[in-house]
């Protein structure tokens, strides 16, 4: 079980959210805590993405509330200022270079604003950055992506299958910055398909299921209430028995 | 052990960061598109093409409001057409990096007046100079073409701007890009070949009815309609003017008659556009 002694960065109160008459979230509640890393699982069409999306103002729940710093983030847009997201897809227009667009993101940010270039020393960027977008591979635009999410030192960093489309060493290099964020005291949520992955970098795990969160707790947590030695196994019973979603709320 | 960047900071932002203030997004958005203009082919083409035309009907008519009049279809057909496929195309192709630029501290209405004046405006201006250059350099025009070339000219850009509108509007609206390119195709035949015949229906079921009034309120419901209207009514080739805008000629007269036209077509201008901007500021990404 983790303690947090802060108050949380996010907190999430009866989310709510349906498409075309169909439930996406259903009254989801969860709290998002500075300097920990949370991964979110589930199966496809759980809800994961409209969670993020919701968060970053994105998609409009239909009931609840988003707290961002203690403060309702309805109607406003002034809190997306401390939110680096790294979306799944890294996809640029065409006319447009790496440069345009760190620069175009730092300057809707406001002139002056100090820029963490960390990841863009570290994958090397200024190699590619004043190539068109077409010009420039997956895995290269997925690196931009990367270092436009974590350039201005956010507090939270929404990153949505981060190292998908990145070479070992690119993704190595990601880890370490996401957990460079989490100890200066970022609230990182990391979404991904690749649960060895989460593994290695989660301290918590909220498993949605159906628009609801079927388990939440610390990863350890998790093992013992499933009696797994990996969060692939874990997750798959969760997946897989309902059962353990109560087992889980329990022990969490 | 792999090692760990010492990432800066971030978790007190009242104490990090400098306080959030208000940045010219329109300006922002508009400069990075038009730095990446010269890499935009379809706006490149598109201008490119247009001049050439421009040049061929000057070269073989030799008379500039002879090749203004020959260049009527390309305004009324061509212009709609281009901006209409570029606008839905560039909304899919871009709707990514529209999301990405949607999580930054910008209000939704600013970002859409940005990304839909990043999209009429080089096509407007590509128009201008594909049209004015040849015009120019063929040496300046005598002072009676100028209303023409001007009217000309003028239309072609309010029609890029009534379709880039309809554009967005439809890609918005639309979430398939197969589906929004056949929607965006069928209102461009519509309001380009579709509206004439449903006007001639109209005309020719109701012949023995005074049908002066509800041909001038139909021709409202058509910006090509309109754009026609306002250059024909400055050439002497009123044979091309069609039914709704000879109507208009013969009970308003040329000036109140462009007049009450360009009217039109600025509500045209506006209405899509402001349409697209609700869609854009309720819709879930």
């Amino acid at each position: 079980m983790i303690f947090h002694l802060t108050t949380p960065l996010v907190s999430v109160r009866g989310l709510s959210k349906r498409f075309d008459g169909h439930a996406v979230l259903t009254e989801l509640s969860l709290d998002l805590h500075r300097g920990a890393i949370t991964a979110i699982v589930g199966p496809n069409g759980a809800g994961k993405t409209t969670l993020n999306k919701a968060i970053l103002g994105l998609v409009r729940p239909d009931a609840g509330t988003i707290l961002f710093d203690g403060r309702d983030t309805a109607g406003r847009i002034d809190h997306r200022a401390s939110i680096g997201y790294m979306p799944q897809l890294a996809r640029y227009p065409e006319t447009f270079t790496g440069r345009d667009v760190l620069s175009l993101l730092s300057e809707l940010r406001g002139k002056g604003l100090a820029r963490d270039e960390t990841l863009v020393q570290a994958f090397a960027l200024e190699r590619f950055l004043d190539q068109p977008a077409r010009a420039l591979s997956g895995g290269q635009r997925q690196r931009i992506n990367a270092a436009a999410a974590f350039l201005f030192s956010p507090q939270l960093l929404l990153l949505d299958e981060p190292t998908a489309g990145l070479d070992p060493v690119a993704s190595g290099i990601l880890k370490r910055a996401i957990r460079g964020a989490r100890n200066a005291g970022c609230a990182v949520v990391i979404t991904s398909h690749i649960l060895s992955e989460l593994q290695e970098l989660a301290d918590t795990i909220v498993f949605l299921h159906e628009g609801r969160i079927g388990w939440q707790g610390a990863v350890l947590d998790l093992f013992n209430a499933t009696g797994a030695s990996t969060l692939e196994e874990a997750i798959a019973q969760l997946m897989q028995h309902g059962t353990l979603v109560d087992r889980g709320s329990a022990s969490a | 052990m792999i090692g760990e960047f010492p990432m800066r900071l971030a978790g007190f932002p009242s104490e990090v960061l400098p306080p959030a203030r208000a940045t010219p997004v329109v300006r922002t958005v508009l400069t990075r598109e038009w730095r990446g203009l010269r890499r935009n082919r379809g706006v490149l083409l598109f201008t490119v093409c247009t001049l050439l035309f421009a040049e061929s009907f000057l070269r073989l008519t030799g008379s500039a409001e002879r090749a203004l009049v020959a260049m009527l279809n390309l305004v009324l057909l061509l212009v709609p057409l281009v901006s209409m496929m570029l606008g839905i195309i560039s909304w899919h192709g871009a709707r990514e990096f529209t999301e990405l630029l949607l999580t930054q501290p910008v209000r939704r209405s600013r970002l859409f007046l940005a990304l839909y004046l990043a999209q009429v405006l080089p096509l407007a201006s590509g128009f201008v100079v594909a049209i004015g250059a040849p015009l120019l350099w063929h040496g300046i025009p005598d002072r009676s073409v100028w209303p023409l070339a001007l009217s000309t000219i003028g239309s072609g850009v309010a029609l890029t701007f009534v379709f880039g509108g309809l554009a967005l509007l439809i890609g918005i609206r639309v979430d398939d890009r197969l589906r929004s390119v056949v929607a965006g195709l069928m209102t461009w035949l519509v309001l380009s070949i579709g509206y004439d015949a449903l006007v001639l229906l109209v005309s020719t079921t109701f012949a023995d009815y005074a049908l002066e009034r509800p041909m001038m309120v139909l021709m409202l419901g058509n910006p090509v309609d309109l754009a026609r209207t306002i250059i024909v009514m400055h050439s002497d080739t009123a044979a091309l003017m069609g039914y709704t805008g000879a109507v208009l000629h013969r009970f308003l007269g040329t000036t109140l008659g462009s007049a009450s036209a360009a009217l039109g077509l600025l509500w045209w201008m506006v209405t899509p556009a402001w349409l697209a901007c609700r869609a854009f500021e309720r819709r879930d990404f």
